[in-house]
């Protein structure tokens, strides 16, 4: 089984609000210093990619873009395509056929991962995906084997085929989840894990732990600065500061150790970076922690 | 507090981006009305199960289950499942049996109502406006479903209504010239591309659930238009909420500005997960006089210079938002020691969002 990084197609999802461009960038950044040509893709439409990692190529999936590109692809034809796409009675039935944008979502991002039919070499050696949350991205991934199923013959479901066929093929596509140590993100991370292996067979090859607070204090230490008492509020704020992180680390890790008792999947933390924003040095410094624990 | 925000309202809609503590919000002000008197049913879509144990279930269903809260009102819970919803509208608005199983059974509409989005924001909706109808309860407070987009869902019903829409069933009912001619030119040419890329089953599945779904259009028209009317009546009240996050921020500042432009009843916002305020000054030697160790006090330092920087930084954020949310309140809840997983817990964010 190639390492995470050498695999041509790596999706990230997690939980909303838990750090998957983060995790995604940090991905990127890792591959590049292995000499990768990486292209990350963003298919959630916040576009933060580019300004987090500006040095790394960078694509912004629009699934009605998407749909127009799928459209030109499987018909060989421009003129058609724009006619088709124009007509309003396509856009009913594209509407109204079932996952349509998410297959031409996970097809575009695809699609960046294999050989050019004219070159006969890849352009990227890895593509990485800021997929959508958990739900989102278990409908994204099962679209192609649903339209394999639904459309018997013909070119669209041949094409599903082919990208079901890489989406579950361990050696060519890799799945990563970010998470936090809080109670909700580690369960949803659980029953995705469960989910992708009961609806498509396939597992998760990391989870990625994102701001875990550091345990800094000895529980006799903790006793100490409990049993004072500050005369000035800054002093009582500080003292109280310290017992409130020392619990809320504590509950975390006591979460980390609930995922990996749970999880199939290797789980690797990060640490808390105590910056208001996540500045480029602080990205480095999570994607080589990243790197050394995967 | 939020008790105001509420009085006289029936609908409560909770709604923001993902990870912000919607779920805890909406069982915390449906826990917080119950104890206050009434009768409140609070309905999720999330289906992890802490929430129903949170409320003390061990699971909860597509009906209402009673929470045993010790409250003054009454507290019921629902954990919506948005594909059994969808059937039973099926089941209700089908003219016979015929047509229903049809319906049912129909490859395309098994994937539409399990996984399409904005099936499930409609759904919530629906859902939403069945239990107003019933009249069973003072309020009704929605959990709104994750979605990549907090938004998705205002457009929801109208996405849904548009795509049962019956024009395009004529297309598929009367696929002769009258038919084509409303949907415009390059229709043929549609059929007959969409014949040799998909191969015929698709298109048959679709004239099928199309012609099956022809006698129930106007039906659904007409709930997804009440739908709409019960989200901008005055009886209902949008409660946006956010962490002091700088990116949910932002989503609750545009959200805001989006409810305003739909002309839909905004009643404020709700900041979970907020770092109180830090005391100016400097404690280092009173820590190190106090603890006896100077080792020992410059963590306690260490740890109380990331927490200011980050209080600081949470002050930032919910500035700017205030300035954008204008007169409209905002109700800061502090990140509590824990996660707030069980009914102590919801208990716990009642003082904040309550006062």
């Amino acid at each position: 089984m190639p390492a995470l990084l050498d695999k041509r197609l790596v999706i990230v999802t997690g939980k909303g609000g838990v750090g998957k461009t983060t995790v995604a960038a940090a991905l990127g950044l890792a591959a590049a210093r292995r000499g990768k040509r990486v292209v990350l893709c963003e298919v959630a439409g916040h576009d933060r990619l580019p300004e987090l990692v500006p040095e790394l190529t960078t694509v912004s999936v629009d699934p009605e873009e998407a749909k127009q590109e799928w459209l030109r692809y499987q018909l060989r034809s421009r003129t058609l395509a724009g006619v088709l796409g124009g007509s309003r009675l396509f856009q009913y039935l594209t509407a109204a056929a079932p996952g349509l944008s998410e297959l031409v979502t996970i097809g575009k991002v695809w699609d960046l991962a294999q050989i050019d039919r004219r070159t006969g070499s890849t352009v990227f050696d890895v593509a990485i995906v800021d997929a959508p949350a958990t739900g989102h991205a278990l409908a994204m991934l099962r679209s192609p084997s649903t339209f394999a199923a639904v459309a018997r013959v013909g070119p669209v479901g041949r094409h599903a085929a082919t990208i079901d066929r890489s989406l579950r093929n361990p050696k060519h596509t890799g799945v990563v989840m970010a998470a936090l140590p809080e109670e909700m993100p580690v369960n949803e991370t659980i029953e995705f894990e469960r989910a992708l292996r009961r609806d498509l067979d396939m597992g998760v090859d990391a989870i990625v732990v994102n701001a875990v607070h550091p345990v800094r204090f000895r529980r006799e230490e903790l006793k100490r600065v409990r049993a004072v008492t500050g005369e000035r509020p800054v002093t009582q704020a500080a003292l109280s500061a310290a017992v409130s992180e020392h619990l809320r680390a504590r509950g975390e890790h006591a979460q980390v150790r609930r995922l990996r008792r749970a999880a199939t999947a290797p789980v690797a933390t990060l640490p808390r970076v105590f910056e208001p924003e996540l500045g480029r040095e602080h990205l480095e410094r999570l994607s080589a922690e990243l790197e050394r624990r995967l | 507090m939020i008790g105001d925000w509420l009085e006289r309202k029936e609908v409560c809609i909770c709604a923001g981006s993902g990870g912000v503590g919607k779920t805890t919000t909406s069982a915390a002000v449906a826990l917080g009305m119950a104890a206050r008197g009434k009768k409140v049913a609070v309905l999720t879509i999330d289906p992890a199960k802490r929430l129903a144990n949170s409320l003390g279930l061990p699971e909860l269903g597509n009906e209402e289950r009673c929470v045993k809260a010790d409250v003054d009102g009454e507290l019921w819970a629902m954990m919506l499942d948005p594909k059994r919803t969808f059937d039973e509208i099926v089941e209700r608005q089908a003219p016979d049996e015929r047509t229903r199983d049809a319906v049912l059974s129909n490859r395309i509409y098994q994937e539409l109502s399990n996984a399409v989005a904005g099936s499930q924001e409609y759904m919530a909706m629906e859902k939403l406006h069945e239990l107003h109808q019933e009249g069973r309860y003072d309020l009704l407070v929605l959990d709104t479903p994750p979605t990549r987009n907090a938004l998705d869902f205002i457009d929801a019903p109208k996405k849904l209504a548009a795509f049962i829409d019956s024009r395009t069933l004529q297309a598929f009912t009367t696929p002769g010239v009258l038919g084509l001619k409303v949907l415009g030119r390059g229709s043929g040419m549609v059929f007959s591309v969409l014949k040799r890329a998909t191969g015929l089953d698709l298109l048959e599945d679709l004239s099928t659930f199309f012609s099956s779904f022809a006698g129930m259009t106007e039906g659904f028209r007409e709930r997804a238009e009440k739908v709409n009317a019960l989200l901008a009546d005055s009886r209902s009240a949008f409660v946006l909420v956010t962490s002091p996050r700088a990116d949910a921020v932002e989503e609750a500042g545009w959200f805001h500005h989006r409810l305003l432009e739909a002309g839909l009843p905004f009643a404020g916002v709700v900041a979970n997960r907020v770092r109180p305020a830090v005391p100016k000054g400097d404690p280092s030697t009173e820590l190190t006089e106090l603890l006896g160790d100077d080792a020992l006090a410059r963590k306690v330092m260490r740890t109380f210079e990331e927490e200011r920087r980050l209080a600081a930084q949470d002050r930032r954020n919910l500035a700017a938002l205030r300035k954008r949310l204008g007169r409209k309140p905002m109700i800061e809840v502090p990140h509590l020691d824990d996660d707030v997983h069980d009914l102590p817990g919801l208990r716990r964010m009642d003082e904040f969002l309550f006062g």
